[in-house]
């Protein structure tokens, strides 16, 4: 169950308490969260929705370490991450979160085969089973017949889903994804968000979404809006 | 070697400026190599001088004479064991071109004082009894297709006429650096013809030491002996004669050097541009690669793993074209002493390829690791 109360008890998968984030930018402080507070059980599906500027990314960047907050707590699977050294935090971040990006952000020089298989080389995974795994992931999106394809030769479409299938290849706790139809035709995006909803769905997987979306949204199991650097609830599906 | 697949991949993402900076490198060391191999040539007499060996010169010159009546006072000095003299012929062969060193030898002791310039026995025999007979080192001949029998007229510059020499031997070095350009004959021969004026008279001494501890107190003795007379003389060892040598035609060490330098610093430059420039347009790629787990080390020994690979390659390239240009022989045809590659220049050659390397990677590969996930995201 998601809760912004601050309410949520200590088995919520994603625990989130007084989380601040302010920046400075040209002599002004820019207080983009206030306080937040957040709980996220394993195998929600959660959208986060809200004006341009209003800070949902950078709480999706909070959220999977990419960032640290000015205060505040956040706790993933029992892991405290917010004062992690940045070398404990990168280990984290393989082993507990999958990203899914706007622009798919894959590598052009390697093929999808490659650009999934990333995450698993800092594994002790052999060559054999970082295959296998790449083969389930690339499976899972419907992207088999195209592992040895470069990004130039997919479409948008279907780099997203090598993006997701890089994001899932490795079995992480969560899945953050920003924008992640927002470079895309309605079709494919349709087609991302049946993906996403699968994993949901079907593997369990727990996700948290940033959308200007409100298509997208509607697919979410909750949709919170973000304003004025705290949550509000607007309700389940499409309450956007 | 799991992570190679993505070195090289990232190596191979711009072929052509792959190809243009592995390119400089090899350009940089193949002239690097074709430098080694040129202040080799005029370095290697100092390399490869006898420590037991002192030379005595004209205290005024090299080109000043001195007289042949020393070779025994010399020989009377308390460690000195064998004594030989050389004089500058100075000749020239069909065309002033064709240059190759020309010595009136002491056909006595030559081969005792240096032995490491060796003559087949029969044909040291044939040059003792032959008046007007020359050895040859195998270069030269090898540069003239001379052969043993071949009779070959030489034109004096400082000793008039032409000479007839008959090619009685062909000696070569044990070790690779060893001169084989001379060409020597008997001096009776050139006391023979030589004017009334230079009769008497020879070049230099070479002085072979029973043992090199000695050197320093016979150089003193032998110079002290001839002090105040009308031929005085200036003694030193073989390797400091060469080095002296070689300072006479320039300083080729310090011109090797400088142009090296700038070399290098013009490579460093390109590389290190290039080397930015394919970090900066991949930022994105960058930030992922952090995003999904790898350190900030891993990004930092990456770059630097691209860059070192693009200088070995290159380096390799270069100094193997130097080296097969000097298997293909010496284009001077023999007016060096010796065109070889010397093992170490090869060595020096890739140590400073590395370094350039590790140079040019470093700042990029230090602004790779410090660079902030987010901030890099964000420019996307």
């Amino acid at each position: 169950m998601v809760r912004v109360d601050g309410r949520g008890d200590s088995s919520s998968l994603i625990r989130v308490r007084g989380l601040d984030k302010k920046y400075q930018r040209g002599g002004e402080e820019i207080h983009v969260l206030q306080g937040l507070n957040l709980d996220v059980d394993k195998g929600d599906f959660v959208a986060f929705m809200g004006p341009s500027g209003s800070g949902k990314t950078t709480l999706l960047n909070l959220l999977g370490g990419l960032d640290v907050p000015s205060s505040g707590q956040v706790v993933v699977a029992g892991d405290e991450i917010t004062h992690m050294s940045s070398g404990r935090l990168t280990k984290w971040r393989a082993r507990h979160v999958g990203f899914i990006f706007q622009m798919y952000n894959l590598i052009p020089v390697l093929t999808a085969f490659q650009n999934v298989e990333l995450p698993l080389l800092l594994t002790s995974l052999s060559k054999a089973e970082r295959r296998r795994h790449v083969e389930t992931a690339l499976g899972v999106v419907g992207l088999a017949d195209r592992m040895d394809h470069y990004p130039r030769q997919l479409s948008g479409g279907q780099e997203q889903r090598v993006t997701i299938a890089r994001a899932i290849v490795s079995d992480p706790t969560f899945l953050l994804c920003d924008e992640p139809t927002g470079d895309l035709d309605r079709k494919s995006a349709d087609g991302t968000m049946d993906l996403i909803q699968q994993l949901v769905k079907q593997h369990g997987k727990t996700v948290l979404m940033v959308t200007h979306d409100p298509v997208a949204a509607r697919r979410a199991d909750v949709t919170l809006h973000l304003d004025k650097g705290v949550l509000v609830e607007a309700g389940a599906g499409g309450a956007a | 070697m799991k992570f190679r697949g993505l070195i090289f991949a990232n190596l191979f993402r711009k072929k052509l400026r792959l190809a243009l900076t592995i390119g400089s490198f090899a350009v940089a060391l193949f002239l690097f190599g074709l430098l080694a191999v040129v202040k080799g040539a005029f370095s290697q007499g100092v390399e490869i001088a006898g420590v037991d060996r002192l030379v005595v010169i004209n205290r005024v010159s090299l080109i000043q004479p001195l007289p042949f009546s020393y070779r025994d006072k010399i020989l009377r000095l308390p460690g000195v064991k064998l004594v030989t003299f050389d004089s500058w012929f100075g000749g020239i062969y069909q065309d002033p071109k064709n240059f190759f060193p020309q010595f009136a030898i002491d056909d006595e002791n030559q081969r005792q004082v240096f032995p490491e310039l060796e003559v087949p026995e029969v044909q040291w025999k044939a040059f003792l009894n032959d008046r007007q007979g020359a050895i040859v080192g195998a270069s030269t001949a090898k540069r003239f297709q001379w052969k043993v029998g071949d009779r070959v007229p030489i034109r004096g510059t400082i000793y008039a006429g032409t000479w007839e020499f008959n090619i009685d031997g062909i000696y070569q070095g044990k070790r690779q650096a060893d001169d084989e350009t001379q060409f020597w004959f008997h001096s009776k021969y050139l006391e023979e013809r030589a004017p009334v004026e230079a009769k008497g008279l020879i070049g230099w001494y070479t002085v072979k030491l029973s043992s090199p501890d000695d050197a320093l107190r016979i150089s003193r003795a032998i110079d002290e002996q001839f002090a105040n007379s009308t031929y005085e003389t200036h003694t030193d060892t073989e390797k400091s004669f060469a080095l002296g040598f070689v300072k006479q035609m320039g300083n080729i060490g310090f011109l090797m050097t400088a142009i090296g330098t700038v070399v290098f610093f013009t490579l460093l430059l390109v590389t290190g541009n290039t080397m930015a420039i394919a970090v900066r347009e991949r930022t994105a790629e960058l930030a992922i690669l952090k995003a999904v787990g790898f350190s900030d080390r891993f990004v930092l020994l990456m770059v630097m793993a691209e860059s070192l690979t693009i200088a070995v390659v290159g380096a390799a390239l270069g100094l193997g074209l130097a080296k097969v240009f000097t298997l293909m022989g010496d284009p001077t045809h023999g007016m060096l002493p010796l065109f070889i590659l010397p093992p170490q220049s090869v060595g020096i050659g890739l140590g400073i390829a590395l370094a350039v390397g590790a140079i040019s990677g470093l700042l990029p590969a230090v602004g790779a690791m410090r660079l902030r996930i987010v901030n890099a995201l964000r420019r996307v």
